[in-house]
């Protein structure tokens, strides 16, 4: 009886977040006729038509290589920008360290709803405007207080004594963290730079206003979508979705750790 | 010899400047990229020839407006709790441990990573007049012809295609939450419980339900902040025919391009949100940060 109910009930989740994802990938293969014929549920054959369309002649292939630059900029930036303030968090006390948290976790809640248009006025200052690394920059100011919590949380992870050991020895504290600190902390931190990865990849609203040529993949949707047919709507969400769920089986260990603090 | 004396784990610095030097970047860069154009915003919001609140005044004065209100909250009001119930029992479930629940998390986790945008074209592929659903009503003989989901005369049904995609997308989010809550209770009272002849139904709403309160509060309250700034399922499902806050930002920046009528919506939400976070850190975490455990 109990082993029943759960059976159904994994069967019930199971269908309830694998039905839309298989849908879509399946239309997104099926062809144009098979589609618009109300008769045909699963197509006798499939075809890369809409993709490769999607990707070649719809500008797709364009905005996608935009949001891979994108992303890998603004997780540059995080890093470099939140890393040491993520030591400084574990190892130091210093005053004035809660009212900074403080700060971090309520910049965490601030929208880029809030911060896009301003930023285009400021970017169009400062020569930004309509530019991957005006994107980039602001995907990172959304990236930076995440990467400060969980590198934070990744570096109390490594015990400090392995450091002191190595300062001992006669490593600079400098030298004792590139040297052992860091590899220690290294499946962590791709694990997050994965995540900001993902959090890169699926933010459409800034990119949104801050672009009108060099849109990422979802500006680039959301700007089209409505205007085209469906079927290329389902090939844009395959080509959104893929990548997020293969990265996302890689961190799946990381995972509820990490949305714990991205959401503290 | 090191230039630093340890205790437990941190540090007393000679130079006492060195933790302020690490966090001087951050601190720098999102003064800088969040702070500034959070203050711009406002001013944005109120800066109008005629006067300082005519943006407001205007604003509020539009039949949109009180359209866009109502349609957020009516959102977040059918959105957030059918999240909350269905996370909860996810979170229940999963919490028995059976054989092989680690995959089940993982599907349960996978719309943590699809943006608002992907999910919305998921929930088009079903519901599109060609979509899945009348496919497969057709051929089972329930319909005769599509039903019509989307579209200006269809609004109150795109209105719950929209709950119904944002429930997909964002129940995780809510599950990821209470499952950490779960985990934290301890054992112990379940067992003194089942000491004292307790119903399974009398644990839940007598232990498990009161521990869990804080919890379920905190997962409220961000959801909350989180519904008052969609914008990717509504947009593309429904363009304008529902709007919402953070659509209507978009609206009057990209296709009116007015900034100041675009700040003072932004400014709404970011108002919510900052009284729904302030009340979050300062109520429910509060505790945490005296006793410094934070992250």
């Amino acid at each position: 009886m109990k082993r029943l109910f759960i059976i159904l009930g994994v069967i019930a989740i199971a269908l309830w977040f694998l039905t839309p994802i298989f849908f879509i990938i399946v239309a997104s293969l099926t062809t144009t006729s098979d589609y618009y014929n109300p008769k045909v549920i699963i197509p006798s054959r499939f075809t890369f038509e809409h993709l490769y369309k999607l990707f070649f002649t719809l500008g797709g292939l364009k905005a996608t290589l935009t949001s891979v630059q994108v992303a890998a900029i603004s997780i540059g930036i995080s890093f470099l920008i939140g890393l040491p303030a993520g030591y400084a968090f574990t190892r130091y006390i210093f005053p004035g360290k809660n009212a900074i948290r403080l700060i971090l976790l309520l910049t965490r809640s601030i929208p880029l709803i809030v911060i896009a248009v301003p930023l285009v006025i400021l970017y169009l200052k400062l020569n930004l405007a309509d530019s991957m690394i005006g994107v980039a920059l602001a995907h990172a100011s959304m990236i930076i207080p995440f990467v400060v919590l969980i590198t934070s949380s990744i570096f109390s992870s490594v015990s400090v004594e392995y450091e002191e050991a190595g300062m001992v020895f006669g490593l600079t504290r400098f030298q004792a963290f590139v040297r052992i600190t860091l590899p220690l902390a290294i499946p962590g931190l791709a694990a997050s730079a994965i995540f900001a990865f993902i959090m890169s990849w699926n933010e459409v609203f800034a990119a949104s206003i801050l672009t009108i040529s060099n849109r990422t993949l979802p500006a680039h949707i959301l700007s089209t979508a409505m205007a085209s047919p469906d079927y290329f709507k389902f090939a844009a969400g395959t080509v959104m979705a893929l990548p997020a769920m293969v990265f996302i089986f890689f961190i799946r260990k990381y995972l509820i750790t990490m949305w714990g603090i991205s959401l503290k | 010899m090191p230039t630093s004396v340890f205790q437990r784990g941190t540090t007393v610095s000679r130079s006492k400047l060195i933790p302020f030097l690490l966090i001087l970047p951050t601190v720098a860069y999102l003064g800088i990229l969040m702070g500034y154009p959070l203050v711009e915003n406002v001013r944005l919001a109120f800066s109008n020839p005629a006067g300082a609140l005519e943006n407001f005044r205007s604003l509020v004065s539009t039949k949109e407006f009180w359209q866009t209100l109502t349609n957020t909250l009516l959102l977040t009001v059918f959105i957030v709790p059918l999240q909350l119930i269905l996370a909860l029992a996810l979170a229940l479930f999963i919490n028995k441990k059976f054989r092989g629940y680690t995959f089940v998390l993982y599907l349960i986790t996978i719309p943590l990573a699809l943006s608002d945008i992907t999910a919305s074209l998921m929930s088009y592929s079903i519901f599109a007049p060609s979509g899945y659903f009348n496919k497969i009503l057709i051929n089972l003989g329930i319909l005769e012809r599509p039903m019509y989901f989307f579209g200006y005369f269809f609004k109150e049904r795109a209105f719950w295609i929209v709950v119904l995609t944002e429930v997909w997308r964002a129940t995780p989010l809510v599950f990821v939450i209470l499952l950490a809550g779960l985990q934290s209770i301890n054992k112990e009272y379940l067992e003194a419980a089942d000491v004292f002849g307790f119903s399974k139904w009398k644990k839940f709403t007598k232990i498990t339900l009161p521990l869990l309160k804080p919890t379920i509060m905190s997962a409220l309250l961000i959801r909350t902040i989180f519904a008052f700034q969609i914008f990717g399922v509504v947009w593309l499902l429904a363009g304008r025919d529902i709007t919402v806050l953070a659509g209507e930002t978009y609206y009057w920046y990209v296709f009116m391009n007015n900034p100041n009528m675009a700040s003072a919506y932004a400014l709404i939400i970011a108002l919510v949100t900052f009284v729904f976070s302030a009340i979050y850190i300062f109520a429910l975490r509060s505790k945490h940060l005296e006793e410094g455990v934070g992250t």
